[in-house]
């Protein structure tokens, strides 16, 4: 809401300072976005009196003025307006001002051949105005040599944000009231005088939608001249960052923007038979003054007459009916629309208006006859005519409220103790009176009549806020909260403590940390087998289904990376995926390009394979707690992976706890990749919460007394036995002595049988009571060798 | 015999022994099973006693004399041996090691760190909630009917999938997660919730996922000063400055009644806003009182329970502590970006050690 300092002080006596007053607005809650002072604009421009004109001796269209601008000597000026001439008054550009509206500094030079000293200036130069088809030419009286500033008139302008709750303050007189109750001022009395009609209205107005438009007032006033609005009213619009357009529209605009009252004045003679607020028909078409046309239905409410709808009520105006330069006879319109039906009706044309702004927040119920005055009156003066006598069609709402108020909820609830005295006198200036006081047992409460202007309050808290808000909250101390005894408890859930260690843990990992949308393309989607849940409205198609997986984000940066030159692209992602049961907590891996770079030491770059997934997933794992040795290595992994380079690990035959692999080629063709990508996804609500008790103290432990021993076994196997089996059956064979079992060896080829393999697996053997003997190593052999023969395993020779 | 001149020549020997195996021929020739003086060992057994007692000393001091002398030659040849290869050993330490990767925990996480650990000594703790809000978590329960005009200034992202009897969207803030805070765990409450929310906007300086953080407080008794001291405290924690200032101004949401906006005094330093000082201020936080409304909404009676709720960009206190500009890159997994201003996975946050990762 934009509005200047004449305009504020035609409603507020007061002497306070652009500055004070801005500073007041912030701390009273409207909120100043801007503080545009024209005077600044201006410096350096002055009244100037042209003395002599004479044609540039070297250009046609130019002439050279000797100029008068108060400074002591005549200025030679070069100007090529047509209107200059000797003995008119304009307004001259010194050197050093700067042109408003192209930023020109001014110099003296030489122009043509001849010196310049300045510029005289048109209307559009310096922003007033269209004109330039020639320089201002100023009234004979203008006093030679004055800043142009202060002859035109210098009024600051303030753009204040207005917050939802407050349309009374959508027009200058409410915040005038508020910087008045602040102190900054008074607020000068205002009371229409109601102007009595000359004959009866002859537009029979109705309303036959008490729902949507309880109320709606009008009169008729004949014999208008629409002619251009009053400057001052023009200079008013134009601050407000409205386009004056002629008397009747600016009338209506003005009222608004002073009262925050819309109103709308139709031409008489673009109306046929009676006008009417009524629901628009499904399909009923409207062409509005902004040029669109709205196709309305049934839920709307329009103003119509006998040929169609001239206004989308509340909202904007019809371009058939609206006011023009030959309206002679004019229907004023002052009406109350239901807030809820404006805004349901401005959201479904995707519509907004000034009108639709304050009727949706709730203009006052209670201003509907003293609107209509002020807008009769100001009609008559400016384009003459005769009013007819108003007409009330239906009843607003009367927007009375009381509120019970304790005086002593300031400092409980706001915080600072505030004088009762003072506090009556803000909510007294506000507008709010107190009808009944009553102290009795318990706190002393005031019953406030709440003015029908302010929707927004209902209840104690609201006055709380009026009250500190004027009262200033600078004035609130800070006040510590209690703290509980002690040093301060922990509060993470265990979920939070895991996902805390397993960002760190994967970032000690050499992975990057990325955070990417929550949102991706339809085809991202598809590529990991489909969304869930997809938005209504996205703001592009890129952005439209919620991941059902991390890892088309991740892919995406990891394309992004790699066209930009990154050699290696190691990174992670813990966050959301969206399902349709809800959202997971997952973290995923990416790993493309080097795993270590080409060098000296080790030859050509490396890439990195599956079991580099492999690693870190179960290095991850671990520090989830999760319990790795028990784990088994099943597939299933997705088909966004390579089919023969990926599993999942999981907790028994169902609980998936993660899958780790190589990404399928066809997934990182549709992600534009062309190095292979290794990945791993980890399920982090699919980890088991660590068993065991709540204490610190760890399982007892003493480090044997005997030293262990190991033992290497090659076997033989067919081809297609899992690694990890033959390994399991081994560790499995002696719990006693066996305490770990590893691989060390895979070996195809010469000396091993076409579709066998050779493991090499190293068994650890623990002695406890005393030292193997060979019998002992003996039996343990037997027992590893019959296991593993279980799979099909022989023991090398 | 003259022993003397025996020791003479073998010490003579053994000193310009040539290498170790030249050493240990010596060493054989002299005291080896079949070496001259342990054959003079053996005569001792056909002495007699005064003859043993006269020459025995002198056998064994010519043996140890010798064998000292062995031992010594061995070392200093055994030394210059081993010197002698480390020289060929000698490598170029100017090339390059092995290369370590180094990853980095993004930003927003770090801020987030940072905020639990500061608010968990005032005793507050982390709540969550869904992303994918219906709407009466996101506007109706927090005072925002259907009609509200606060509700067209969300930018709300809507789903297409929706269940029958309600609307489904992407949440516009984390305020939802009081109603839910306060309907699952009752009063009092001191929690803050950190995540990520959405608004259909798209600039600059607007994302549309960004993160923010909420702090809801209800308890008996709680007024805008405890609030003011909430954010203060928590603010000069946050940028580990003592000259931060609060300038509350009145303001709206639906949610809280009264409404406060804070902002914060910064300085210009190097031609970049330094939080801290009044040169000037910035709107950081959003708070108020929580509405009664939105108590009632969250199971709590408001006559026996107030509190107070705020609320501010994660993203947005990262970038003014650690310098970032662009809010996009945040999002765009840029390994470069990620490598200078992510941080060391041992940048734990801690009280004692400082919350923030310094430069």
């Amino acid at each position: 809401m934009k509005f200047s300092l004449s305009w504020l002080k035609d409603h507020l006596e007061t002497e306070a300072t652009v500055t004070e007053i801005a500073d007041m607005l912030n701390a009273i809650g409207l909120e100043v976005e801007g503080v545009e002072d024209p005077a600044e604009k201006l410096a350096g421009f002055r009244v100037a009196k042209v003395l002599t004109a004479k044609q540039h001796p070297d250009a046609d269209k130019l002439q050279v003025l000797t100029v008068d601008a108060g400074t002591g000597e005549e200025l030679q000026v070069v100007c090529g307006a047509p209107n200059a001439r000797a003995g008119m008054l304009g307004v001259l550009g010194l050197a050093g001002a700067v042109v408003p509206a192209n930023g020109m500094v001014l110099k003296k030079r030489r122009c043509a051949g001849s010196r310049s000293n300045g510029m005289m200036c048109s209307s559009r130069e310096l922003e007033l105005g269209d004109d330039h088809d020639g320089i201002i030419e100023l009234p004979e009286d203008a006093p030679v040599g004055t800043p142009f500033a202060d002859y035109h008139g210098s009024d600051p302008v303030f753009d204040v944000a207005i917050t939802p709750n407050r349309p009374d303050c959508m027009g200058v007189y409410g915040i005038a009231r508020d910087l008045a109750a602040a102190g900054l001022g008074t607020l000068k009395p205002f009371a229409p005088e109601p102007v009595a009609g000359q004959f009866p209205c002859p537009v029979e107005i109705r309303t036959d939608d008490p729902e949507g438009c309880p109320a709606f007032f009008g009169r008729t006033i004949r014999g208008v001249t629409n002619h251009a609005s009053p400057d001052w009213m023009q200079a008013y619009l134009i601050a407000a960052g409205q386009r004056p357009i002629s008397a009747l529209v600016d009338i209506t605009n003005y009222v608004m923007l002073t009262f925050g009252r819309p109103a709308h004045a139709y031409d008489c003679a673009k109306l046929t038979g009676a006008v009417v607020a009524r629901r628009a028909v499904d399909g009923e078409k409207v062409l509005a003054l902004n040029d669109k046309e709205y196709t309305l239905t049934s839920a709307m409410t329009v103003i119509a007459d006998d040929s169609g709808v001239h206004d989308i009520a509340g909202i904007m105006g019809g371009e058939d009916s609206g006011c023009s330069e030959t309206t002679t006879d004019v229907l004023l319109e002052i009406a109350y629309f239901d807030p809820e039906r404006i805004g349901a009706t401005g959201r479904a044309l995707n519509l907004t208006s000034d009108a639709r702004q304050r009727f949706e927040r709730g203009v006052d119920p209670q201003f509907l006859d003293a609107g209509l005055d002020i807008l009769t009156q100001l009609i008559l003066d400016i384009c003459g005519g005769e009013a007819s006598e108003p007409v009330r069609a239906g009843t607003p709402p009367s927007g009375s409220k009381q509120v019970r108020y304790e005086p002593a909820l300031a400092a409980q609830l706001g915080g600072v103790d505030i004088d009762e005295d003072v506090q009556a006198r803000i909510l007294s200036a506000l507008g709010f009176h107190s009808t009944k006081t009553e102290i009795g047992p318990g706190p002393k409460s005031w019953t406030l009549e709440v003015p029908s202007w302010r929707p927004d309050v209902d209840g104690a808290a609201d006055i709380v806020e009026e009250v500190i808000r004027i009262f200033g909250l600078e004035n609130i101390e800070s006040v510590p909260l209690p703290r509980a005894d002690g040093v301060a408890k922990p509060t993470a859930t265990p979920a939070q403590t895991m996902e805390r260690r397993l960002r760190r843990a994967a970032a000690s990992r050499g992975l990057h940390e990325a955070v990417t949308w929550s949102f991706i393309s339809e085809s991202e989607a598809e590529a990991v087998g489909g969304g869930a849940w997809s938005l209504a409205n996205p703001i592009s198609e890129d952005m439209k289904v919620m991941r059902p997986s991390l890892l088309p984000g991740l892919l995406s940066a990891v394309q992004r990376n790699l066209d930009r030159g990154a050699p290696s692209v190691r990174l992670f992602e813990l966050g959301r995926r969206y399902l349709g049961d809800g959202e997971h907590p997952s973290l995923v891996c990416v790993l493309a390009g080097d795993k270590t770079p080409r060098s000296w030491q080790a030859g050509k770059a490396q890439g990195f394979d599956a079991y580099d997934a492999k690693a870190i997933c179960l290095g991850l794992l671990a520090e989830a707690g999760a319990p790795v040795d028990n784990l088994m290595v099943m597939g299933e992994a997705g088909p966004f992976y390579h089919p023969g380079q990926s599993a999942t690990l999981r907790l028994g035959a169902k609980n998936v706890l993660a899958s780790f692999g190589m990404i399928h080629p066809a997934t990182l063709k549709a992600f534009d990749i062309d190095v292979p990508v290794a990945a791993l996804c980890i399920h982090l609500d699919a980890i088991p919460a660590k068993r065991g008790k709540d204490g610190f103290a760890r399982a007892h432990y003493t480090p044997p007394a005997l030293q262990s021993v190991t033992r290497d076994f090659a076997f033989l196997v067919a081809e297609d036995v899992p690694a990890g089996d033959l390994v399991r059956a081994v560790k499995k064979a002696d719990k006693a002595n066996i305490v770990a079992a590893r691989l060390f060896d895979d070996f195809r080829g010469q000396g091993v049988p076409e579709g066998k393999k050779s493991l090499a697996i190293e068994v650890t053997l623990q002695p406890t009571e005393k030292s193997y003997k060979d019998k002992d190593l003996k039996a343990i052999s037997d027992t590893v060798v019959a296991a593993a023969a279980k799979l099909g395993a022989e023991l090398r020779g | 015999m003259d022993y003397a001149a025996t020791g003479q020549e073998a010490l003579s020997r053994i000193e310009s022994a040539a290498d170790l195996d030249a050493l240990e021929s010596l060493r054989v020739e002299f005291l080896g099973k079949q070496g001259s003086i342990s054959a003079l060992l053996k005569t001792l057994g056909k002495m007699t006693p005064e003859e043993r007692q006269s020459e025995g000393p002198k056998i064994q001091g010519l043996r140890e004399q010798v064998a000292g002398a062995i031992e010594t030659r061995k070392a200093a040849l055994e030394g210059a041996a081993l010197e002698a290869r480390l020289a060929s050993e000698t490598i170029d330490l100017t090339l390059p090691a092995p290369e370590m990767p180094e990853g980095s925990i993004h930003p927003v996480s770090q801020v987030m760190d940072e905020l639990a650990e500061i608010f968990a000594d005032m005793g507050f703790s982390v709540a969550t909630g869904p992303e994918i809000e219906d709407d009466w978590h996101n506007f109706t329960a927090l005072n925002m009917p259907e009609s509200h005009p606060a509700r067209a200034m969300h930018d709300t992202f809507y789903m297409a999938q929706n269940p029958p009897d309600k609307t489904m969207l992407l949440r516009t803030h984390t305020s939802p997660v009081q109603v839910r805070t306060m309907l699952e765990q009752g009063a009092p409450l001191r929690v803050i919730a950190p995540g990520r929310v959405y608004r259909s906007d798209s600039d600059a300086t607007h994302t549309p996922m960004f993160h923010q953080i909420e702090g809801l407080v209800i308890d008996k008794g709680i007024h805008l000063g405890h609030l003011k001291w909430t954010l203060e405290t928590f603010l000069k924690a946050f940028f580990e400055r003592d000259d931060v200032t609060l300038r509350l101004r009145p303001s709206y949401f639906p949610f809280t009644e009264p409404s406060v906006e804070v902002d914060v005094g910064y300085s210009v330093i190097d031609g970049k806003r330094v939080v801290g000082g009044s040169e000037g201020w910035m709107e950081v936080l959003g708070s108020g009182m929580v509405n009664r409304r939105v108590l009632e909404f969250g199971g709590l009676d408001p006559d026996e329970w107030q509190g107070f709720a705020f609320g501010t960009g994660v993203d947005r206190l990262a970038m003014l502590k650690y310098g970032m500009d662009d809010l996009r890159a945040f999002f765009d997994g840029d390994v470069r970006w990620l490598a200078h201003y992510g941080f060391s996975a041992l940048d734990v946050p801690t009280l004692s050690g400082g919350v923030g990762a310094r430069a």
